[in-house]
């Protein structure tokens, strides 16, 4: 009988193989290097992406949810009027167990009206009944394995090597998957552009050396924002990490986030 | 529980996107339906096999309509084919769907009529005939041995087709069951659940088709043909119930994180179309009186059995439809973070409202219509019948029989 796997035969798998291992490397940089043109489009000129690793950090425990950083966002970005966010602080009320029902806690009041913009409703839970309340500031989850850039059907949306999730606004389709793949609700359909639009830590800001809108306009530094490449003297992303003890949002789902949350709760999903 | 986060203001797939995993299913059961003459040599079902070819071309053409209209940059829709990216589930329904129409439908097509594609064209004149022409690409070998290569192509095509119609809408489910971040979605089952009913909706459509066919040409269905797509029909059925079944109970027994959030929608928001549309009317019910037929079929009478193909076939098409609805709107009438639901209100115009999608439903029927003009004649042609010495009716000198009930409205 012929044997199944002749040495020719071998030989060319082999020799494949190897041809496609030399061309990978290849294949990859070329891919970062596209990466690059495309991240320094928007960048002003000399300044590198690879040089960076820009992350947000947010301590919830500071956040008094005055709702400045959505509308500084709003401003900055021109994000469309209406329900469309690209950050948003949403506000946790835990009530105080009925007495002797033998739970830990009561109900749970979530809102966010008009993404918190213009502040909140009074408490619908009378205050002596509350165990806990806090705000939580909302945006892109920066994560390592984005779903969003995983899903993007022409490779529109994309990891920048320093860190942010960008869109390219020029390739999009607007076909939505991203959005519905996005495990945060951080993006949504823009109806002006008709492309998906999501936060991008003030990307031309913070390529000019300025901090995003929101982290600027935050009055008690609930948002923290640095250079993970460059940690500078008293630099506040690493004080905010030496700190706290940190976790990050739905980590069952493999993301892994960057933006990591202090001061929050089971409730936050 | 009280919430009130941060709701889009309406969900981003709309109708649309309820259509085209709809429209596509169609065509992956109308093919598995036409491939069970073609390869299973299913020869009770040859009369309504080139109607479910058509049937699958038609839909298969329109397939990608709602996806397209529905684009937020439609003018962009050909960066999918020029710049994939490749680990996207949608990026690869441009070659899929290339691959289903140009190398297995369209082809499986061509050689299946290319015989009388040559026939017609000599014999018939105008325009009619010009098109007939254009259509035989200037091939007129219907010589024996051609015509064998024919049909040795064309089975081979079929058998090719399998699974390039389980890839087309398995892939389609894949789109939704890889989406993690939605409970109501990311599924392992969901390509197989996709496929499964893909297949019952498919085969109820060539059902529903070849009833239609029948009593607009003022014919007597073919009562074996009928019979045996009910009994594939009701088999499928069974297979997709079972698998939709395991999919609900796995949900309820592990009662994971957004299980709170599906029963609210279970018992509130989708209680209609999943509850009564998808599980009564469109899966139990037709169950229970295709199964019945499969127990008694000898004691039912021609004119009941009829009856009841027909409204089952109406039902299961309504209850897929409904259970496209269930996935694709009721995956996004919660929030992200499992808080809240949200309402879903139906436009009427626009490109997402249900004008639009009730005439990209009807432009796949218009479609076959002139398809079934060009290519189903109500006589089938006379060198395409079979012969009693079973030549397959390819030979020109075997006499052709007299023209039996179960040759009606098909070759």
């Amino acid at each position: 009988m012929k044997p199944r796997l002749s040495r020719r035969t071998l030989l060319g798998r082999l020799s494949a193989l190897l041809a496609g291992a030399a061309v990978l490397p290849a294949v990859q940089r070329a891919k970062a290097a596209v990466r690059k043109i495309l991240v320094t489009a928007n960048a002003p000129p000399g300044y590198d992406p690879a040089d960076h690793k820009w992350v947000m950090a947010v301590d919830a425990h500071r956040c008094i949810g005055c709702g400045l950083c959505v509308e500084a966002c709003k401003q900055e970005n021109h994000v469309p009027e209406g329900p469309y966010f690209r950050t948003w602080v949403e506000r946790y009320i835990l009530a105080k167990p009925a007495p002797g029902s033998g739970e830990a806690r009561g109900d749970v009041h979530v809102d966010s009206p008009n993404g918190g913009m213009h502040g909140y409703p009074a408490s619908p839970i009378p205050a002596e009944e509350i165990q806990h309340s806090f705000y939580v500031p909302k945006l892109c989850n920066l994560c390592h394995h984005s779903p969003c850039v995983q899903v993007c059907p022409v490779g529109a949306t994309f990891d920048a090597p320093d860190g942010a999730v960008l869109v390219d606004p020029k390739h999009c389709i607007g076909c939505g998957f991203c959005i519905q793949a996005c495990p945060y609700g951080c993006r949504f359909l823009s109806p002006v552009t008709k492309v998906a639009e999501k936060c991008t830590l003030c990307y031309h800001r913070i390529t000019r050396g300025l901090r995003p809108a929101c982290v600027e306009v935050c009055p008690t530094q609930a948002r923290v924002f640095g250079d993970l490449k460059h940690p500078g003297p008293d630099d506040p992303i690493q004080k905010f990490y030496r700190k706290n003890r940190v976790q990050a949002l739905k980590p069952h789902l493999g993301t892994e986030p960057r933006l990591l949350y202090a001061g929050i709760d089971k409730e936050v999903r | 529980m009280s919430i009130r986060t941060k709701p889009p203001p309406q969900p981003l797939w709309g109708l649309l996107i309820v259509l085209y995993p709809y429209i596509t299913g169609l065509v992956a059961g109308a093919f598995i339906m036409a491939s069970l003459v073609r390869v299973f040599r299913v020869t009770a079902l040859e009369p309504v096999y080139r109607l479910s070819l058509l049937t699958a071309f038609a839909f298969l053409l329109c397939a990608p309509l709602p996806l397209l209209f529905h684009l937020g940059r439609p003018e962009r829709c050909l960066s999918v084919l020029i710049t994939p990216h490749l680990t996207s589930p949608m990026a690869i329904f441009g070659f899929v769907y290339a691959w289903y129409l140009m190398a297995v439908l369209l082809l499986e097509l061509w050689f299946d009529y290319r015989r009388d594609l040559v026939e017609w064209s000599n014999r018939t004149s105008g325009l009619r005939g010009v098109l007939y022409r254009l259509f035989t690409v200037g091939v007129t070998d219907v010589s024996e041995p051609a015509l064998r290569l024919d049909a040795r192509i064309g089975r081979f095509l079929s058998i090719v087709g399998i699974p390039s119609a389980f890839l087309l809408h398995g892939y389609v489910g894949f789109i939704f069951g890889s989406v993690k971040a939605n409970p109501w979605w990311g599924n392992v089952l969901m390509p197989i659940i996709f496929i499964m009913s893909a297949m019952v909706s498919g085969i109820a459509l060539c059902v529903f088709n070849y009833m239609v066919l029948t009593w607009v040409r003022r014919r007597t269905a073919d009562m074996r043909c009928l019979d045996v797509m009910a009994m594939f029909l009701f088999y499928a059925l069974v297979l997709d119930a079972a698998i939709e079944a395991l999919d609900w109970i796995h949900r309820v027994y592990s009662a994971e994180e957004g299980f709170v959030v599906m029963q609210a929608m279970a018992r509130e928001k989708l209680f209609y179309s999943l509850n009564v549309a998808q599980a009564l009317l469109g899966t139990l019910l037709p169950l229970l009186l295709l199964g019945g037929i499969q127990l008694a079929r000898q004691s039912v009478p021609e004119i009941w059995r009829r009856r009841i193909y027909f409204s089952s076939a109406v039902l299961i098409m309504v209850g897929v439809l409904a259970m496209r609805w269930n996935v694709v709107i009721g995956g996004q009438l919660f929030s992200k973070s499992l808080r809240g639901v949200m309402s879903y209100k139906m436009e009427f115009a626009g490109m997402e409202g249900w004008f639009m999608a009730a005439f990209l439903f009807v432009l796949p029927f218009l479609i076959l219509t002139v398809l079934i003009k060009l290519f189903l004649p109500a006589e089938p042609p006379r060198w395409r019948r079979r012969c009693s010495s079973g030549c397959s009716g390819l030979n020109d000198a075997c006499r052709p029989p007299a023209p039996v009930q179960a040759e009606r409205g098909g070759r």
